[in-house]
């Protein structure tokens, strides 16, 4: 089952990653090479296998609900590209 | 002759016959004569200076209380933030990143007084084998400047291989630290998953990711680990287990243990003169008193697959952040969405974008359960697998990498590039700790072949928590042993 160029730009647009032509060609090729190679997963009986998120051992991590130290303001804007005031500047969401 | 420990350096800086300072300075001078390699991307001058002062005052006031890491110079990877510090992750992307605060791993070198003296060179966000994959250009092997240094972590490997500084921090996903010290006959430890705190490094793959230490002797590396393990309240997935320090049974032999050796870690693939060079050293491991025995771990097979389904899947969610709005490059657009295109279609390289791609395929809606649910479901398998092995045996054995360092350029496809971690990367996946230790040039038995003389490592991987007992066999064999004390034949070793 071979990835076409419009499966490829599909995932590129979800993963906003603006691509050229040749960069859709490309990775049409070597996800189709690599995604071919996974199919080893598929002989693996899985049938009675929970799933596994995370190998740390912990079940959960708590912490009291209290207030904490955080960036000043001014700090957190430091590395804005774009910034109007205290805040950062994005576009606009609506077109 | 053989670059000084950092013991030897703590007890030089005792006696009075160094400061901080001069060997800050010295590493320095070192690290700018192997320019070449380009494993530095920056040095970090004031840091240094503020921080060898500091150093300075501990020894004096307080010698008693400042540590064995107290004064030493040492490099850190382009992926750990340090306030004040220029940090990219290798990429076009964070070009100009000044972080806003210092990561734990590095606040704990810092308040044990080692003095940071340059940032290395890796693959961009941590991703790749070979250091082929930064934004800075390639690095080269101190052995053979025409060779991969290995990576991620390679710039960090490079530097202590070059005899520059005595160690460095590096980041092991899927085989980051010990892939890298392998190719370029260096110690490199990867602790269990949860035991070095991530705050403060860029994320590529969270529940993969770890720190460790690169260095010239594995009492070095347990120096590092015992002064930057523990529990962190800003790493929700940091173990509040109490460490066991390293220290303290890093000299007590290994008579009597019982070491496992992967058939499917020794199967084919391997190159003549890794499987030698990694045969003799099980050979040396019996000398020393433990017993070895063959193990299966049936499901390696799979643990490539595996691991390149959960890795990109994990990198494409927390890459997603780099968007040009609250840091990093910034390519405007009219609107919003070209904005983002832009921006992380400039600012990513290939690498980063085939891993980010790959990721979003195997979360998208209508393959999320034939990869993404599939792999996790592995993924359990092979950390039963794991555990089922330690039951039987107190650590294993294994080479770190089925190849020594190969020449630049030379594996242009991905998938070739992905096996270089093949025996590396089910430790991540199981959270286990692992060491790569020199155990001799490559020698192809019956007839040369072009990769000989170059390094090999010795993997040894204990089971979760394990971290002293692993650092513990490492040391075993390198007291045994002389291949950590070779160097490359390049200016700059001290």
């Amino acid at each position: 089952m071979a990835l076409t160029r419009d499966q490829v730009a599909h995932v590129a647009m979800l993963a906003r990653l603006g691509l050229s032509e040749a960069e859709l060609e490309l990775y049409r090729e070597q996800l189709d090479a690599i995604l071919a190679h996974m199919e080893v997963l598929q002989r693996v009986d899985t049938s009675l296998v929970a799933e596994t998120a995370q190998v740390g051992g912990l079940l959960n991590a708590w912490r009291d609900d209290a207030r904490g130290e955080c960036l000043p303001q001014q700090v957190a804007l430091a590395n804005a590209p774009r910034r109007r005031g205290d805040h950062f500047e994005v576009g606009a969401i609506q077109e | 002759m053989t670059p000084a420990s950092v013991t030897e350096l703590g007890v030089r800086l005792r006696r009075g016959e160094t400061t901080p300072a001069a060997l800050a300075a010295a590493a320095r001078r070192d690290l700018e004569a192997v320019a070449g390699l380009n494993a530095v991307l920056r040095f970090t001058d004031s840091l240094a200076e503020r921080q060898a002062e500091r150093a300075a005052r501990m020894l004096a006031q307080r010698p008693e209380e400042a540590g064995p890491l107290c004064g030493v110079p040492f490099a850190y990877k382009d992926v750990l933030c340090v306030e004040g510090v220029e940090t990219t992750a290798g990429s076009r992307i964070l070009q100009g990143f000044v972080p806003p605060y210092t990561g734990t791993a590095l606040q704990r070198l810092l308040d044990a007084g080692a003095v940071p003296v340059a940032v290395t060179n890796c693959d961009e966000f941590a991703m790749g084998s070979s250091n082929e994959n930064s934004a800075h250009g390639p690095v080269g092997n101190p052995w053979d400047p025409g060779r991969v240094p290995g990576g991620s972590s390679g710039g960090s490997a490079a530097v202590v291989a070059a005899g520059a500084v005595p160690f460095s921090l590096g980041t092991d996903t899927g085989g980051s630290i010990r892939q890298p010290a392998s190719l370029c006959g260096v110690t490199g430890f990867k602790p269990t998953y949860g035991r070095v705190s991530r705050y403060g490094l860029i994320a590529f793959a969270s529940s993969l990711d770890q720190i460790g230490p690169l260095s010239r002797s594995v009492e070095d590396a347990a120096l590092v680990y015992d002064a930057v393990a523990g529990h962190d309240p800003r790493d929700s997935t940091s173990s509040p287990a109490p460490v066991e320090p390293a220290g303290p049974t890093l000299r007590a032999g290994i008579a009597g243990m019982r070491l496992g050796i992967p058939r499917e870690y020794m199967a084919e693939g391997l190159e003549p003169g890794v499987r030698a060079a990694v045969e003799a050293a099980f050979g040396e491991l019996e000398r020393l008193g433990a017993s070895l025995a063959e193990i299966s771990l049936p499901s390696t097979e799979a643990a490539l697959s595996t691991y390149y389904i959960i890795a990109p899947a994990e990198c494409s969610a927390n890459l997603s952040r780099m968007d040009g709005v609250r840091f990093g490059l910034h390519v405007d657009r009219p609107s919003l969405t070209d904005t983002y295109l832009q921006t992380r279609g400039q600012g990513f390289g290939a690498e980063v974008k085939r891993r980010v791609m790959l990721g979003t395929h195997a979360l998208s809606s209508g393959y999320y359960d034939a990869y993404y649910r599939k792999a996790q479901k592995v993924r359990t398998l092979i950390a039963q697998e794991f555990d089922r092995a330690f039951e039987t045996v107190d650590a294993i054995v294994s080479p770190t990498s089925p190849s020594v360092a190969f020449p630049r350029g030379s594996r242009s496809d991905p998938l070739s590039m992905y096996l270089c971690d093949v025996l590396t990367l089910p430790v991540n996946l199981a959270g286990l700790p692992g060491i790569s230790v020199p155990c001799g040039p490559s020698v192809t038995p019956g007839g040369a072949a072009s990769g000989d003389g170059l390094p090999v490592g010795l993997q040894v991987i204990g089971p979760r928590g394990g971290d002293a007992m692993v650092l513990r066999v490492a040391h075993a064999y390198q007291a045994a042993t002389r291949w950590h004390e070779l160097s490359p034949p390049l200016p700059g070793t001290r």
